[in-house]
């Protein structure tokens, strides 16, 4: 739209165009009183991005702060770029996930390779070196032909980025379900390491001070993409293509290393990301951050069409650009650094001490609003929340017993399940080993990265099994945070701190709105009684599509510590004669579990019950004897129970098999979901040891005979399988599953 | 001994080649920026993997042209030890300081995982710290290894023991007569797509790829006594 063409400010108020941004009557208001004046045409869209969900959390704020993020090693919480942890000898850890669920719906490759950008530019913001990128993904069933068109293309534009940047990607998950099947979910997660004194903020302080521009050029790409994320998905949606951003890889790659010699610079102020709302929210955020105020020159900035107006680049979420506050008279110094890797870092504004963020062109001022009114002093609602009657069914329902004949083809079948069969299709195409730092590769619980010229290691991890809390939102959310611990405790390693990205629908049905609270208090509660605060995160909401929201999917991004490399341990059993136990009783719990899923077509019921005391307890002891050495190989009890863990402990290891006896309701011992409960092989000569340390039950050995056996306690077989076919079984569900045309 | 890691804009394996040499082997090791033009004073020179110029165009098609380019040919023509991983391959490659040409793989997918190679040549400045015929393991990260040349040059190829390591077992990306690594005639370039670099410690799953690095040295080592 050319400048002749845009709305007066008269027409907006009248004809409600603000509608069409996303603001409400009240909102608008609002602004008309904050600026003692109707806003322009570059105003109200300013105004409609930066109070977006998306940008300013309204509808979740409220509940975001039930979660605890505060620890003596919390060296930044949530606010900036990335949370940021210490790990000890001036070192720290920096990460943060983030969503891209909507653009990735709309345009699978370049939504989420753009996603997977915007979350290393948060954290090479802060300053800190990115050396993993993990992700979580969502889809619908592997049957239709749009699912795995999605699937397909969002592997591919994250290995597209991930790849070409040369940050490795370490780990992830990927869930399948009908819940899924109009709006995916892609979770991208980046971790940095920095040293404590070159943590940056996204700032702008000091009078006169010079706002410079770096990167890529500002297009017309991605307007709005931050209302367009903050909408529930429709028919319409395919026509805001346009609002989703191409990305640069090799851009941001130069974007990355240039960023990281300037963070090196006294002469650096402040840097922030140009993400959601590009231009418009990093100068704001920044300014209200420091207390000050922006004045930029949008003739200035650098523009790949002619003809932009002042609401188009402010809005444009054009990608690989950031926004550096320098010291006045350094500009050259910084214009230097980025010159070398052939960027230009040009100053377009300076920092004013009057608090608003003031846009010229052409000579005129285009804008003028208080910053604060953008960022802190965005609006915030509470939500009407009300129990939805689905869960009060769930929950009077008597316990679901699936009845099962045939153990060989229960565990075959289980295998076969998307959710469950072998990812190798997906992370092949990822460069996991770059950088040469990956000790434990995606397929064991959670990726081991260690730092270089260190006897330390990261064990990084992403989960949330959301079928758990769609029945139950509260224990879901307790176990998603259990269960990621699980992961990094499995891997050796002392569970640090989680970020978050809260996938919900719409916050302005009280049942959603339900969901999401229950979710956080119950990851509240797990994040207290594992000492994981919540460092960073992520909020996407409306995630509907035709009015059917997704289930809640609070995704847990974890960090564990390992601080001796000789604790690395993986799920794979290790040598023939290692006995195995088990941590934990099964109880007859089948809610929302892939046996249910898999026999009756959907969820329904009770979700497993969790005891946050007996997690945390468990998982000290289970540390304890890694450390002391005693442990061969640790995996958790998840998905399909004990039988597919066994399976997987087997399928891991070359040659080897297992002979357990299982005694009890074989049903529920082999196949039922029970929490905090883990599989531990032992070498013969540290039984003793670690029987001390670890209350577990042994319920056989590892065999050199690649056969997986399991014999009820009168010695009858129960299931007999050889691992070279529950490995093909596997491995081959995903591939064959792409392959066939129906 | 001192080796140069030359940087394109958009090289991401510099790192990995560096501390392989620097930290494994123990040798000197520098980067050099693409815009030098000199590189007299290394005696070996390393071109790593990534993704130079964004792989735009084609892969290795604009780093080429880098000034760096031209000292990495002649320190070729004098018969110094140059190395090309992964996208240095296919930078020497586009270059000409080797023949034949890169394809997507034949899976039109990136792959990265560890394979198996045959070392076909044991007797190069690169192999002879292998047996001859030994099978080693070395990752791959790539999506375009698919080598392909005409038969005159393959005929040249095997004639000359140009092939120096084949993949063993199945062939990733589809690539002619199962070419993992050539040499030139002079047997002083070799451009290779796995990654020997990512093959140095244990801890990360393989170290077959050390000998390549120790080869380099012993050679050198060789030639330097003979001549000191």
């Amino acid at each position: 739209m050319s400048l002749l063409l845009e709305p007066s400010a008269a027409m907006i108020k009248e004809q409600k165009l603000y509608r069409e941004m996303g603001l409400t009557d009240e909102e608008f208001a609002r602004i008309e009183a904050i600026l003692g004046r109707l806003p322009n045409y570059t105003e109200t869209g300013i105004f409609a991005v930066m109070w977006s969900e998306h940008c300013s959390y309204k509808n979740s704020k409220p509940v975001l702060k039930k979660f605890p993020t505060d620890g003596p090693h919390v060296l930044q919480g949530p606010g900036e770029g990335a949370g940021i942890v210490d790990i000890g000898d001036g070192l720290a850890v920096a990460f943060k996930i983030e969503s891209h669920n909507h653009p990735s719906a709309i345009e699978p490759y370049q939504g989420a390779a753009t996603g997977v950008g915007g979350i290393i530019r948060d954290v090479f913001s802060m300053g800190a070196r990115p050396i993993a990128l993990l992700n979580s993904l969502r889809f619908g069933e592997l049957t239709s032909p749009r699912v795995k068109y999605l699937f397909e293309q969002v592997v591919a534009g994250i290995a597209g980025y991930g790849n070409c940047v040369g940050i490795p990607t370490v780990g992830g998950e990927v869930q399948f379900d009908p819940a899924y099947e109009g709006n995916p979910l892609v979770n991208a997660m980046c971790v940095g390491i920095i040293r404590h004194e070159d943590i940056q903020r996204g700032v702008a302080t000091g009078v006169g001070n010079t706002v410079m521009y770096v990167g890529a050029k500002t297009g017309r790409d991605g307007i709005h993409g931050a209302t367009f994320a903050s909408e529930e998905l429709s028919e319409q949606s395919e026509a805001k293509r346009p609002a989703v951003q191409v990305g640069d890889p090799f851009m941001e790659k130069l974007l990355l290393e240039a960023c990281l010699e300037a963070v090196k610079s006294d002469a650096l102020v402040g840097i922030q990301d140009m993400g959601a709302a590009g231009l418009t929210s990093s100068s704001a955020e920044m300014a209200s951050k420091g207390g000050f105020g922006i004045e930029m020159n949008l003739d200035l900035v650098p523009q790949r069409e002619a003809g932009m107006t002042p609401y188009e680049m402010m809005l444009s979420e054009s990608q690989e650009r950031m926004l550096l506050v320098v010291k006045q008279g350094c500009e050259d110094e910084i214009a230097a650094i980025f010159a070398k890797y052939g960027l230009e870092a040009k100053a377009i504004g300076k920092v004013t001490d009057d608090k608003m963020l003031r846009l010229l062109f052409r000579g005129e001022v285009a804008a003028e609003i208080p910053v604060d009114a953008l960022a802190k002093d965005a609006p915030v609602y509470h939500k009407p929340s009300a129990e939805p009657a689905y869960y009060r069914e769930f929950q009077a329902m008597p316990p679901y017993t699936p009845h099962i004949e045939d153990y060989n083809q229960t565990l075959l079948g289980l295998l076969a399940q998307p959710t469950i069969a072998s990812k190798e299709w997906v992370y092949d195409q990822y460069d996991y080993m770059v950088r040469t730092n990956t000790v434990v590769a995606p397929g064991s619980d959670a990726a081991v990265v260690r730092i270089r010229g260190m006897n330390k290691a990261l064990a990084l991890t992403t989960d949330c099994n959301s079928r758990y809390l769609y029945l139950d939102p509260e224990t879901g959310g307790k176990i998603a945070v259990a269960e990621a611990a699980r992961n990094v405790i499995c891997s050796g390693a002392k569970p640090l701190a989680i970020t978050d990205c809260l996938n919900f629908g719409s916050p302005e049905k009280p049942e959603i709105f339900w969901q999401l609270e229950k979710a956080v208090d119950g990851m509240s509660e797990a994040c207290r009684a594992l000492g994981t605060p919540v460092v960073s995160g992520n909020v996407s909401l409306y995630n509907e599509t035709n009015g059917e929201a997704v289930y809640p999917t609070p995704v847990v991004g974890m960090v564990g510590l390992i601080d001796d490399l000789s604790h690395i341990t993986t799920q794979s059993f290790k040598q023939a004669g290692d006995l195995i136990y088990v941590i934990g009783e099964a109880k007859p719990e089948f809610g929302g579990s892939e046996l249910q899923k898999w026999l009756e077509g959907r969820i329904f019921g009770k979700a497993p019950e969790i005891d946050l005391e007996v997690e945390a307890s468990r998982q000290r002891q289970l540390l304890a004897a890694i450390r002391a050495g005693v442990v061969a190989s640790a995996h958790d009890i998840a998905e399909g129970g004990l039988a597919v863990a066994l399976a997987e402990c087997v399928m891991g290891a070359s040659g080897l098999g297992a002979k357990v006896t299982i005694g009890g309701d074989l049903v529920s011992e082999l196949f039922s979901e029970t929490q905090s409960r883990f599989v531990i092989s032992v070498k013969k000569e540290h039984q003793e040891a670690f029987e001390q340390l670890v209350e577990a039950k042994r319920i056989g050995e590892v065999t050199g005979d690649g056969i997986l056996t399991v014999n009820g306690e009168q010695g009858e077989t129960v299931i007999r399988l050889s691992v070279d076919e529950m490995r093909n079984v596997w491995k081959g569900a995903i591939p064959c599953l792409l392959k066939s045309k129906d | 001994m001192k080796f140069a890691v030359v940087v394109f804009p958009g090289s991401n394996c510099d790192v990995d080649m560096y501390h392989a040499i620097a930290d494994e082997l123990g040798e000197e090791v520098e980067y050099v920026w693409h815009d030098e033009d000199n590189l007299d004073r290394f005696d070996a020179v390393l071109l790593p993997g990534g993704f130079s110029y964004g792989d735009y165009l084609r892969s290795g098609a604009i780093a080429r042209f880098s000034k760096v380019m031209a000292a990495v040919k002649k320190a070729a023509e004098a018969g110094k030890p140059v190395l090309g991983v992964c996208n240095g391959f296919q930078i020497l490659l586009e270059a000409g300081l080797l023949p034949g040409a890169m394809r997507r793989n034949q899976g039109l997918k990136f792959i990265c995982r560890p394979v198996q190679l045959t070392v076909e040549n044991h007797e190069t400045m690169f192999t002879s710290a292998y047996e001859k015929g030994e099978v080693i393991t070395i990752p791959i990260a790539h999506g375009e290894g698919n080598y392909y040349c005409d038969e005159q040059t393959l005929e040249r190829l095997v004639e000359n023991r140009q092939i120096v390591f084949r993949y063993h077992g199945e062939n990733p990306n589809g690539s002619l007569a199962d070419i993992a690594g050539i040499v030139n005639e002079q047997g002083n370039v070799l451009g290779m797509m796995p990654h020997p670099e990512r093959a140095v410690d244990a801890l990360l799953g393989s170290a077959d790829g050390l000998k390549l690095f120790r080869s380099i040295v012993n050679y050198w080592r060789e030639t330097h006594v003979v001549t000191a």
